[in-house]
């Protein structure tokens, strides 16, 4: 094995680029989730962003207006989840199986003449003086605008949560469901507009895999990103800043295994290749056998006003 | 105005019909989609629905196919309804349908070119204990840690997967298989092979066991003190706890069935209609099974009954790819929608729709 031949430059740059598009779809799940909904669909809307944002950058060669299509392709598709759950009152659980399990089918029928085709990628965008830094500015400020993007989502988010007003109905709605409700607040529609949040950072996130960190579209692309990025919201606590700390963790290791394998490691490939997973289980376990879980209190639970 | 209005009791009528209304209108919404890709709609629902029975060219080969598709579904199936009715998301049916294909075809490929009767029995046990074995990862955690088992169930498929890849490549490779990726081919091997039990029926073993299956969930639900527990910590988790059950012990009973059953059709399936293990053997029945277990709704006939509706989707999907051209992920999204109707639909059962201004009490 040849660990020389890993840039340790390289390696921070490339890291923050596959943690990307886990830490969008993470934060957008974290919002849904603090209003107290688990959308176990982010895997099918991501899937689903990835494709649609591929189509629309390829046919209009702009990768900017891709990432637009994919944010509201994610969130059409979430809306599906919304009508269902929030008025029809459906087993969240159950719903969002049903929309990955749909995202995985419908993004294979649109993808069936994208593959094998190069995207429009986004260009390094540069931040004055700070990318001229030696060592730091390659590591850390000579990327696409997305990544900037995602970091500023996550700082904003915070902010919203623990700053705004809005952000504190909507950490009551998740609360307590209830007591939201009788002082007023319409549960049901913040609760809709969290979800519709979540499926666009999905999107995003999916776009992110299918026209930067890949650039082209395989059916089945997004190979469990989103179900990681549900592990890590349960990692962070439901805290934005922990969701970052998490992503950035995630795509270290799957960063890391890549690099052990093309430096030709002593470990057979297939351990190398599930150590994202295994990984994630151990530190869920880490995480809940501490037992501070910080979950919204009426996460999961339906409401309606009669009851 | 519309609004849903409780319903004092859950319409026992809405819990029979909805089934069939999801379907009905799956096949309208999916004519539509049709319609959309440019096919005739009539003509896809009908080469979906009714061609794969009663089409006289199609249907000999396809009837047959109808039981090799529903019983590994109807056996996954059985065994997540059964935790699902707990409130135990075991959803990584997947990763214990190839743990169990891959420990019973390794425990008979140990044995070639034995033709000892009891090598497929054997098979069998380890194939279920495979997918027991791959089960009690998310159960041991969870009872130990209060981790997550949807998470934990789930990541385990993408470790099994890769575990799939590497022993097709590696361990378990033909060595007469000249390089290519791949097991030795069970259905060249008698001893070994899951044949039709009666010719051209498609009543293999996994059939059976489906059946067997259907039937013993059937008893421990309705008839069995452990089938009460399970039922009563899904819907009334503190009254369970009150009443002694123990939670630990139903995690992992549920999860331990599921993954049997899992491994099992894992190595029915390995061992008859797809015939050797390879990297892509596994036809995605663990997730669709998650759709066959809600539309039965959680009851043992009626997973039955939905497990063969889906595995006519399929044959009908792959008929319609043949002779109409359409998209064969189409059938997939076919049956996502079929789930989203399901779900949408059962609000009528405990919900009542009513048009017009709320009455003041």
């Amino acid at each position: 094995m040849d660990l020389s031949s890993i840039n340790p430059v390289l390696l921070v740059a490339s890291i923050m680029i596959s943690a990307t598009p886990i830490l969008l779809a993470a934060i957008g799940e974290m919002v849904v989730e603090k209003s107290g909904v688990l959308n176990l669909g982010v895997e099918g809307m991501m899937i689903t962003g990835a494709v649609v944002g591929f189509a629309v950058a390829v046919n209009t060669t702009s990768p900017g207006l891709g990432f637009v299509a994919a944010a509201v392709a994610g969130a059409v598709l979430s809306l599906t989840f919304g009508l269902l759950t929030q008025f029809m009152l459906s087993n969240q659980v159950a719903t969002g199986l049903g929309l990955t399990l749909a995202g995985l089918g419908l993004s294979s029928l649109i993808g069936k003449p994208y593959e094998g085709i190069k995207s429009p990628t986004l260009p390094k965008f540069e931040i004055p003086l700070l990318s001229d830094l030696p060592i730091l500015g390659k590591m850390l400020f000579s990327h696409d605008v997305m990544v900037y993007f995602s970091l500023l989502l996550v700082a904003a988010v915070w902010a919203f949560l623990k700053y705004t007003r809005a952000g504190l109905i909507l950490r009551a709605v998740g609360e307590s469901h209830d007591s939201a409700h009788a002082l007023g607040y319409k549960v049901v529609y913040i609760r809709l507009f969290a979800i519709l949040f979540g499926g666009a950072c999905a999107g995003l996130g999916g776009a992110y895999l299918s026209l930067v960190r890949v650039p082209q579209w395989t059916e089945g692309m997004t190979a469990g990103a989103g179900w990681i990025a549900l592990a890590i919201v349960v990692f962070a606590s439901w805290r934005a800043g922990r969701v970052l700390i998490g992503a950035y963790l995630f795509g270290g290791v799957t960063v890391l295994q890549l690099n052990l394998q093309a430096a030709g490691a002593n470990v057979p490939v297939a351990l190398l290749s599930a150590s994202p997973y295994l990984i994630t289980i151990l530190v869920l376990v880490v995480i809940s056998a501490r037992g501070a879980h910080g979950a919204p209190a009426s996460l999961g639970r339906s409401f309606h006003a009669s009851n | 105005m519309i609004r849903l209005e409780k319903r004092p009791q859950p319409s026992q009528l809405w819990t029979a019909i909805t089934p069939l209304v999801a379907v009905l209108l799956t096949m309208i919404v999916g004519g539509l989609m049709f319609a959309a890709l440019g096919t005739d709609p009539l003509e896809a629902i009908r080469t979906i629905f009714w061609d794969p029975l009663f089409h006289d060219r199609f249907a000999s080969f396809s009837r047959p196919q109808l039981l090799v598709k529903a019983g590994p579904l109807v056996l996954i199936a059985i065994g997540l309804s059964i935790g699902f009715r707990a409130g135990i998301w075991n959803i990584g049916a997947e990763g214990q349908y190839i743990i169990g294909a891959i420990c019973g075809a390794a425990a008979g490929l140990a044995f070639y070119p034995s033709e000892s009767v009891l090598i497929f029995p054997l098979m069998i046990l380890c194939g279920a204990l495979g997918g027991w074995l791959w089960a009690m990862i998310p159960a041991v955690l969870k009872t130990r840690f209060g981790t997550n088992e949807i998470l934990v169930s789930l990541m385990l498929v993408y470790v099994a997967q890769n575990i799939l890849i590497s022993v097709s490549t590696g361990l378990l490779r033909n060595p007469e298989g000249m390089g290519f990726p791949g097991s030795r081919n069970f259905k060249q091997w008698d001893a070994t092979h899951n044949a039709e039990i009666f010719a051209n029926t498609g009543m293999h073993w996994g059939v059976v066991a489906a059946l067997i299956a259907v039937i013993a969930a059937y008893v421990l639900m309705a008839r069995h003190i452990q089938g009460f527990n399970i039922r009563l910590m899904g819907e009334a988790p503190r009254a369970a706890r009150f009443s002694g059950v123990n939670p630990a012990r139903i995690v992992f009973l549920c999860l331990g069935i599921a993954g049997v059953l899992a491994g099992m059709a894992g190595l029915f399936e390995v061992t008859g209609p797809a015939g050797q293990i390879t990297g892509s053997f596994n036809a995605g029945y663990g997730f669709t099974a998650i759709i066959v277990a809600f539309l039965g709704r959680l009851h043992p006939i009626g997973i039955l009954l939905a497990g063969l509706l889906m595995a006519l989707t399929y044959i009908g999907g792959e008929l319609a790819q043949l002779t109409l051209g359409v998209p064969g992920a189409s059938i997939q999204l076919f049956q996502g929608m079929l789930l989203f109707f399901l779900l949408g639909l059962d609000v009528f059962t405990n919900y009542r729709l009513r048009i017009g201004h709320k009455e003041v009490a």
